[in-house]
């Protein structure tokens, strides 16, 4: 499948220090195929206005734009239109959950479950929230190939959860935790459940409706859309209840010295002119991987996956950091003694991209004892060729660097 | 008699004009940074860390007969490259000539370029610090 589908990414087309490009950073952001960048053209070119208010033509196909996307997010994950909440990312679904939820209903005693291995993201909002509420932040640990330790979170769950926040797939390591699972058992405890949907949006399909899950994050540009927009999915009934986060225009229904009163859903927590061509970019992105199909992408992804994890044996004293039985396609990698800096830098010469560093997760880069990891991070658009030069120019980094 | 330091760059910057390929540079330049004499373990800790880098620099300097001295050690390859270069350069020159020059074979040698932003902020701020203590020693 894969000449015609990197035709459609123009970005892959072209060479880095004279070589072609390898881009292996998907789970930092994804490539936009053309459909995507044709979305963003035509709505500067054809249509760019802003939304809801005007009663002129470019308004209303603005507008219409618009709210077509929000409607092809929610069949995207089988929710319904009210519930699909325009965010900048994931990072703003999870502080939008943790001010407008967790501040009307976490209390002082109540605790708050999160995962070893989640991203600052979902880590630190939660904190705050713990600190100016006095709740408990608790922490489910993670084994040594990288999966949660199920046991230590179902003894932790009590009457006392009120909120658990995981990612569905690690960024880091590329673990899928087994999520629907754990969203039953917090339920059994009356406690809500986010899911950071960032790194799985992009591989597989999410039914919001079966998981069951109450708040759902996760950010365009890591889905082939642009950057700048998210989607912060909630159930109706919770959305209902929560204060607006911001103030401001779009988010109201009437204005006066005497009381405001705020839009229905989905306006309520989207105050000012969104980032309209944006969410018309995500629509474009979340339509392009349907016609290729999630199951297509799936199969393909871990095929690729299971191949590099394979392959990239050949590089003297390779260790994988994170091995568990379900994985994304991530491998987060280890090279002796080598800082993956200096991997980073031998392989950004030879045109090939990966991300160094902590990965955003330094919990879990204490948990391992390590300061950070060499990540590949594969898209559908990557091939068996490109595995096979990164392998070659491993090898020659670490020739360099031993 | 001693190299100034801009016959130093210069003789640095002959180094690496031998090099056509940029990853036999990063060859040549891991290579000079094992090179590099140690730093004594006291001084391996976060007091003598240069703020501003990604990878660890821990830098040492002392002053001697109107000249600097510097040590230093660097928790990856590349950056401990560019820090011994640093160190040849400048290493028992008088301060006023530390303070006064412009280091500009960190651009000849075309490094600066193939070094990320982050990198490269890095090495402002080693830069930065060896002029510093100069500054600090300079009467």
């Amino acid at each position: 499948m894969n000449d015609s589908i990197r035709a459609q990414f123009p970005i892959l087309h072209q060479t880095v220090k004279g070589r072609p490009l390898i881009y292996l950073d998907n789970a930092a952001t994804s490539q936009k195929p053309l459909a995507v960048i044709q979305a963003i053209d035509d709505y500067y070119r054809q249509y760019n206005s802003n939304i809801h208010r005007g009663a002129h033509h470019l308004a209303q196909m603005a507008t219409e734009q618009y709210e077509a996307a929000r409607q092809t997010v929610a069949d995207h994950i089988n929710a319904s239109v009210r519930e699909i909440n325009f965010v900048r990312g994931t990072t703003e679904a999870v502080n939008l959950v943790a001010n407008a939820y967790g501040r009307k209903f976490i209390q002082a005693g109540d605790e708050i479950i999160v995962s070893e291995m989640e991203h600052h993201s979902n880590i630190v909002p939660w904190q705050m929230l713990c600190e100016e509420k006095g709740a408990t932040l608790r922490v489910i640990p993670i084994t040594d190939s990288g999966e949660l330790v199920q046991e230590a979170y179902l003894a932790m769950l009590s009457p006392k959860t009120k909120l658990v926040a995981v990612a569905h797939t690690s960024n880091a390591l590329g673990t899928i935790h087994p999520v629907k699972e754990m969203i039953a058992a917090a339920h059994a405890v009356g406690a809500v459940v986010f899911i950071d949907g960032a790194q799985a949006l992009p591989h597989t399909s999410i039914d919001v409706q079966d998981l069951d899950c109450d708040f759902l994050g996760f950010s365009g540009h890591k889905v082939f859309a642009g950057t700048g927009i998210g989607v912060l999915y909630g159930k109706a009934a919770l959305l209902e209840q929560m204060n607006p986060y911001m103030g401001g225009g779009e988010m109201i229904k009437t204005v006066s010295f005497r009381g405001t009163t705020y839009n229905d859903l989905p306006y309520k927590f989207e105050a000012g002119t969104p980032h309209i061509e944006g969410g018309i970019s995500l629509g474009a992105a979340l339509k392009y991987v349907q016609s290729i199909g999630l199951p297509v992408i799936a199969a393909y992804e871990n095929e690729l996956l299971q191949y590099a994890t394979q392959a990239i044996q050949a590089v003297p004293g390779i260790q994988l950091v994170g091995t568990a039985a379900q994985k994304a396609s991530v491998l987060s990698f280890l090279i002796g003694g080598i800082h993956p800096y200096d991997v980073g830098v031998l392989l950004n010469e030879q045109g090939i991209a990966i991300r160094t560093g902590h990965h955003c997760c330094q919990p879990l880069m204490e948990r391992f004892g390590i300061e950070g990891t060499c990540r590949a991070s594969f898209a559908f658009y990557n091939t068996r060729a490109e595995v096979d030069v990164l392998v070659q120019a491993l090898q020659r980094a670490v020739k360099i660097l031993s | 008699m001693a190299l100034s330091i801009s016959e130093l760059e210069q003789e640095i910057a002959e180094e690496f004009d031998l090099f056509e390929d940029q990853m036999e540079k990063y060859e040549y330049l891991i290579d000079v940074g094992k090179k590099l004499a140690p730093l004594p373990v006291q001084y391996l800790t976060d007091d003598y860390l240069v703020k501003g880098c990604q990878s660890k620099v821990w830098l040492h300097a002392y002053h001697q007969d109107g000249r600097m001295y510097y040590e230093a050690d660097s928790n990856t390859a590349i950056t401990k490259g560019i820090i011994a270069l640093l160190i040849r350069v400048l290493s028992g020159q008088k301060t006023q000539d530390i303070l006064d020059c412009p280091l500009g074979f960190i651009d000849r040698i075309n490094l600066r370029a193939h070094l990320s932003s982050q990198r490269s902020n890095g090495l402002s701020a080693m830069v930065q610090k060896m002029k510093a203590y100069a500054a600090a020693y300079h009467q």
